[in-house]
């Protein structure tokens, strides 16, 4: 009996000694520290399920325990036959109706709230944006307001946001743990959603809908900001020139480049609704590179000439000419300069 | 033909004997068998996910092996092992408990083997012909149609012909039961293991056809050029959403209610009591079936169905809890008061009861429509699973394996490796899947091939895949323990847990016509009841008289070979069209030997009284 | 079984209650069999209700059905339903004779059916380019409609089978239950085609 217990305890106690190491995970990426009315609503159901269901594990071990001690076939007693019971109506009663008690607990806030998140009254007079899915990257079109943008998504705070989602090839889930549930991204009817998120923040999105064999690398980000820098942002993406900036003359062969390899034939630069390949108005202000390498010229590099190593089954690989370092280079360089606005993720405190 | 005999037999014979086998208890061999090779094959690609996912960003595998892995790991685990298994545990035990000689199609019962085998051996044939199916084991469209190559094609064809089998295995049962129950054993006095077979088959009968015309639809959009998932053509992939899980949620259910039934007989017997509440969870059992039909779209509640339907949904799948509720109860009410014997087949019984109550749980939690919008798809699921699946019907395998084993092969399998295989598997289980839970609300979805350094996921991936070894060691242990029991082993007694139900009044392993004479059952656990009112054991319902027996055949495993033949002429039809000779003659194949046996008259045999004496004892 | 009894007792084996469950097997079997072909063709009218408006601009259900040779299909079906009755009537009455010729009537009816089909899907394919991959309405009437045709196809198969084995030597226990499960197959079939006259066509025609 007491290896028994021993063994239990020490899986415990490895288990909680994990969990304490690990924290509660990635802020701003981990559903368990919510900041958003989606993922503020899930957890209380989180907790509150939780809380009944230990109430029940606490009673089932409890009885456990006793059996496994009182029960046990004694020395001495081994021919010992016992009481042949048929069952019992009380208990078996109340161990029936307990269960149900508990299960309208349950079930009549999870009915609230799926009513709740599923109302879209509000879209009318919010802000709209058609997201769609595309194996591996994710497009951003704000409705009414010739915006385009693609892995970043730009929110305002305290304010529900409507997503209206498609996907463009295979079924994606849009997923950003920290301010809201997922929902799924279906090629044949658009879903609507909504996210809000409470705090200003660089938000982790994932992917949670197997899409492929770069699945697991189709991260994004939700960037909120305040309201105020949201509409100095949007101002600033609507006025973007892309031929009128001033660029130093690395960046300008870059461009040259890019116009010379026919990136245009799929990335659009400015709220052409062009989608073939990711938005790249404000590519100098993205948080990452592809949407999971650090945001730097080496790294951009890398992807420019061999993005098959970095998004296997992308459907970039294979579609340009074959670029050099030095092309590649320079082509990162004019991409990074391509920052319409002030506002960043940095702004927005990564 | 007593055991000794088989023995002295050559490996040829040996061999035909299985392959034209009908009796039941030699094609539970089979299942075990061929179930046991897919466990082991399902083990090890799931041992190469943990590997690959030990540390952040790792490369072990490329990310298009990592999807046929984990397409692999669940598709060959879920139908192709632990379902055989099942089946295999179905076969060997419930003619016994119900007091039958045989089942009601025998036949059709080595008909239903051989094409879960060879649909599982054409699943398998992909990791040689250019790459396994990896679009997950639930295949959604428009993925599995874009997926390049053959694998998805396997994958139907494969679940298609084992699909067959299973439903056939199903037909058998439920007739059997229904029609074979032996003198004075009536629905009520049948012990818990065989209830839940009846309930399990009319699932499979119910379930399974939905997964037929979904794996159709699929096999016309990829090899005719239908437009069922076909966006563009107005198709629409929500359908094979619907059908899968109408199909799948059962399937869930088909592998967990088996599992009830064996640990209410193991519990029932190690305890020395009689199984509390038998009447509650007899209806118990039924109620969970038929909830179980009516819940499937709780898989979909992210796909925008609607508050209506994922409210409605939501509140059915809670109710499942209170049947499953009251079966956890009865059981500890029935060790209640009890002299318990803990060995290993107790011992997974033991080990099952919390583990599958912490999967009940998170089931409950999961069925709660807006906090699973955060768990789906993430390693919460995947831990839930794991939960229910490898803590209910692994555990349940396993328990009824130690159980068993002497009735179906006369030997005690050894009680050290056993009890150590349990501890060591029980530990590296919790490891591997409780912190899943965690990862999971975390931010890490399933099906990751990678994920990211500094996402706070490391710690939790490395427990996980230490976890992982444990099991696998305690697996081997377990395969040390068959080899050794089967070379050393203690002879097992007919009766070596002072059983309670009719298969231990009869030798171990027992007669291939069971019953010498049909035993007269005169309530519930009949033979308990003649130790403790009676003679201390069954009283015969008849004299001896001749026994009807039916014939083997080889018919089965041709058919079988057929539908395997015509199924690679379907996947290969599409590069060439020379291909449709080989599909048109593996039909022919079947076709022919299913025309073979409709005319050709096989009235059985008689084993005669004569005979019957002679072998007696 | 009722018409075990009404057996020639020289015909019965020496064990007859042996070979009663064996039938006995037979017939729930295939009732078992029935209720998970019910999910079945559930399964396939629960996708043709799905997409049945998805034409994707080509002919909908109101161009292409006409009801005068769905009427006909039906009628023959049904009588088939009818004949196979008579059949069991007089294999309830050991006159084998009979029941052969209804079944052969039986069999001539349903064959007509198939023709009727197999003219129909002709009609459609050559007159209005509908085929099954025009459009996911296209795939799901084929395969509804066509699952239903294969049914019938192995039913008379099953069917020709049985009278060509069993001409010579009549009626037996063994036999019975093989002829008397077919029939009940052949209802099932009849109950199905009921429902896509109705929801297919009826209503496809309607609205």
């Amino acid at each position: 009996m007491k290896g028994w217990m021993g063994r239990f305890k020490s899986l415990f106690l490895l288990g909680t000694l994990a969990l304490i190491l690990s924290g509660c995970g990635k802020e701003n990426l981990t559903a368990l520290v919510p900041k958003g009315y989606g993922a503020e609503a899930s957890m209380n159901l989180i907790i509150l399920s939780t809380i009944i269901m230990l109430f029940v594990f606490f009673i089932v071990i409890l009885i456990y325990v006793i059996v496994l001690i009182r029960f046990r076939k004694k020395k001495g007693q081994e021919d010992y036959i016992p009481k042949q019971v048929e069952g019992n109506k009380t208990l078996e009663t109340v161990w029936t109706l307990i269960p149900i008690i508990l299960v309208l607990i349950l079930a009549v806030p999870t009915v609230a709230a799926t009513f709740d998140l599923a109302d879209e009254s509000g879209s009318n007079d919010g802000l709209n944006i058609d997201v769609t899915g595309n194996q591996y990257w994710w497009h951003f079109n704000y409705e009414g307001e010739e915006i385009q943008t693609s892995q970043d998504i730009y929110i305002p705070t305290g304010e529900k946001v409507y997503l209206h989602m498609l996907s463009s090839d295979v079924i994606h889930s849009f997923w950003v743990p920290s301010i809201s549930g997922k929902m799924d991204v279906n090629p044949e009817n658009v879903n609507t959603m909504y996210i809000e998120a409470y705090e200003e923040g660089v938000y982790w999105g994932k992917c949670a809908e197997l899409c492929g064999p770069s699945h697991s690398l189709m991260d994004f980000k939700v960037i909120a900001v305040s309201p105020e820098e949201f509409d100095q942002w949007v101002e600033d993406m609507q006025n973007v020139d892309p031929d009128s900036e001033s660029l130093d003359t690395v960046a300008q062969d870059g461009r040259d480049l890019f116009e010379a390899n026919n990136c245009m034939g799929c990335h659009a630069i400015g709220s052409s609704p062009a989608q073939v390949g990711p938005n790249l108005t404000n590519f100098g202000d993205r948080s990452e590179v592809a949407g999971i390498l650090e945001y730097n010229k080496e790294n951009i590099v890398d992807w420019l000439v061999d993005p098959e190593s970095i998004k296997p089954g992308n459907k970039m690989t294979g579609n340009y000419p074959a670029l050099s370092e030095e092309e590649a280079g320079s082509i990162a360089d004019y991409l990074m300069q391509l920052q319409p606005s002030e506002i960043t993720p940095e702004s927005a405190g990564n | 033909m007593s055991i000794a005999a088989t023995q002295k037999r050559g490996f040829g014979a040996v061999l035909w004997d299985y392959l034209t086998t009908v009796d039941h208890k030699k094609i539970a061999h089979l299942y075990l068998f061929g179930g046991g090779f897919f466990f082991l094959l399902g083990g090890l690609e799931a041992m190469i996910i943990r590997i690959q996912l030990i540390k952040p960003e790792n490369d072990f595998i490329s990310a298009g092996l990592y999807n046929e892995m984990i397409t692999m790991h669940g598709t060959t685990m879920i139908f192709l092992a632990a379902m055989p298994l099942l089946l295999g545990l179905m076969n060997a035990v419930m003619p016994l408990q119900i007091g039958a000689r045989d089942v009601a199609f025998p036949f059709l019962n080595a008909l239903g083997f051989w094409l879960f085998l060879f649909g599982g051996v054409i699943l398998n044939c992909s990791w040689f012909l250019g790459g396994a199916p990896d679009a997950g084991w639930t295949s959604y469209a428009p993925l599995s149609l874009q997926s390049p190559g053959h694998g998805v094609d396997f994958y139907v064809l494969g679940l298609q012909i084992s699909g067959a089998g299973t439903l056939i295995g199903g037909i058998n049962f439920l007739v059997t039961i229904v029609t074979m129950r032996g003198p004075g054993m009536t629905y009520m006095r049948m012990p818990l293991f065989s209830w839940t077979t009846f309930v399990t088959s009319t699932l499979i009968l119910f379930a399974f056809p939905a997964l037929t015309v979904g794996l159709f639809l699929l096999m016309f959009d990829r090899m005719f050029g239908s437009a069922f998932f076909d966006v563009a053509l107005g198709g629409n992939t929500v359908i094979w959403q619907h059908l899968f899980w109408i199909f799948g949620h059962p399937e869930v259910y088909i592998l967990i209610l088996p599992a009830f039934g064996l640990f209410s007989d193991i519990i029932s017997t190690f305890s020395k009591k009689r199984l509390f509440g038998y009447t509650a969870m007899v209806f118990a059992t039924i109620l969970i079936a038929f909830l179980g039909f009516m819940v499937w779209a709780h898989h979909m509640f992210t796909v925008g169905l609607g508050p209506v339907a994922n409210s409605i949904f939501a509140i059915a799948t809670m109710a499942i809890a209170v049947p499953t509720g009251i079966k956890i109860f009865n059981w500890l009410a029935t060790m209640w008061g009890g002299s318990i014997t803990i060995n290993s087949a107790m011992l997974w019984t033991l080990g099952f009861v919390p583990t599958f109550t912490i999967g009940g749980m998170t089931g409950v939690m999961l069925a709660s429509a807006v906090a699973d919008y955060q768990y789906h798809d993430t390693y919460f699921v995947v831990a839930h699973f794991h939960y229910v699946i490898v803590g209910g019907t692994l555990f349940g395998i396993l328990a009824g394996l130690h159980y068993w084993w002497p009735k179906m092969f006369g030997r005690i399998l050894h009680e050290g490796m056993g009890k150590m295989a349990f501890w060591i598997f029980l530990v590296g289980f919790h490891l591997t899947f409780f912190i899943q839970h965690f990862l999971g609300l975390m931010g890490m979805p399933r099906r990751y091939w990678v994920f990211l350094e500094n996402q706070g996921l490391d710690t939790g991936n490395l427990i996980s895949t230490i976890g992982a070894f444990l099991m696998a060691i305690a697996v081997i242990i377990f395969f040390i323990n068959i080899v050794y029991t089967a070379t050393k082993g203690e002879k097992a007694p007919a009766d070596p847990w002072d059983g309670r139900t009719l298969e231990w009044s009869i030798p171990s392993p027992p007669p291939y016509y069971n019953f010498k004479q049909l035993p007269l059952v005169r309530g519930l656990d009949p033979l308990w009841i003649e130790k403790t009112e009676g003679k201390g054991k069954m009283t015969p319902a008849e004299p001896v008289g001749d026994i009807h027996m039916p014939n083997g055949s080889i018919i089965p495993f041709v058919m079988s070979l057929g539908f395997f033949i015509a199924g690679f002429g379907f996947i290969y039809q599409t590069d060439h069209r020379g291909w449709l000779v080989v599909l048109f003659g593996g039909m022919a194949i079947s076709l022919g030997s299913m025309l073979v046996r409709s005319l050709k008259d096989d009235h059985g045999y008689h084993i005669t009284k004569e005979e019957l004496e002679r072998e007696a004892d | 079984m009722s018409h075990d009894h009404s057996l020639n007792p020289a015909t019965m084996p020496e064990e007859p209650e042996k070979a009663t469950l064996e039938g006995k097997n037979k017939f729930l079997g295939l009732w078992f069999f029935l209720g998970g072909e019910t999910v079945l063709f559930a399964s396939l009218f629960g996708t043709y209700l799905a997409l049945k408006n998805s034409t994707a601009g080509g002919p909908s259900t109101t161009d292409l059905f006409g009801l005068e040779l769905v009427f006909l299909m039906t009628m023959l079906l049904l009588t088939s339903s009818l004949t196979s009755v008579y059949a069991m009537y007089h294999m309830k009455n050991n006159d084998f004779k009979k029941m052969q010729l209804w079944l052969g009537i039986t069999a001539l009816l349903g064959i007509g059916f198939l023709a009727c089909e197999i003219y129909e899907f002709a009609h459609y394919i050559n007159d209005y380019g509908f085929t099954f991959r025009s459009s996911a309405f296209g795939s799901a009437f084929y395969t509804l409609v066509g699952f239903h045709g294969g049914h019938v196809v192995f039913g008379l198969s099953w069917l020709i089978a049985l009278m060509v084995r069993n001409a010579k030597r009549g009626l037996n226990l063994y036999n019975a239950p093989k002829y008397y499960t077919f029939s009940l197959y052949w209802h099932f079939i009849d109950v199905v085609w009921v429902f896509i006259f109705t929801v297919v066509y009826l209503m496809g025609k309607v609205g």
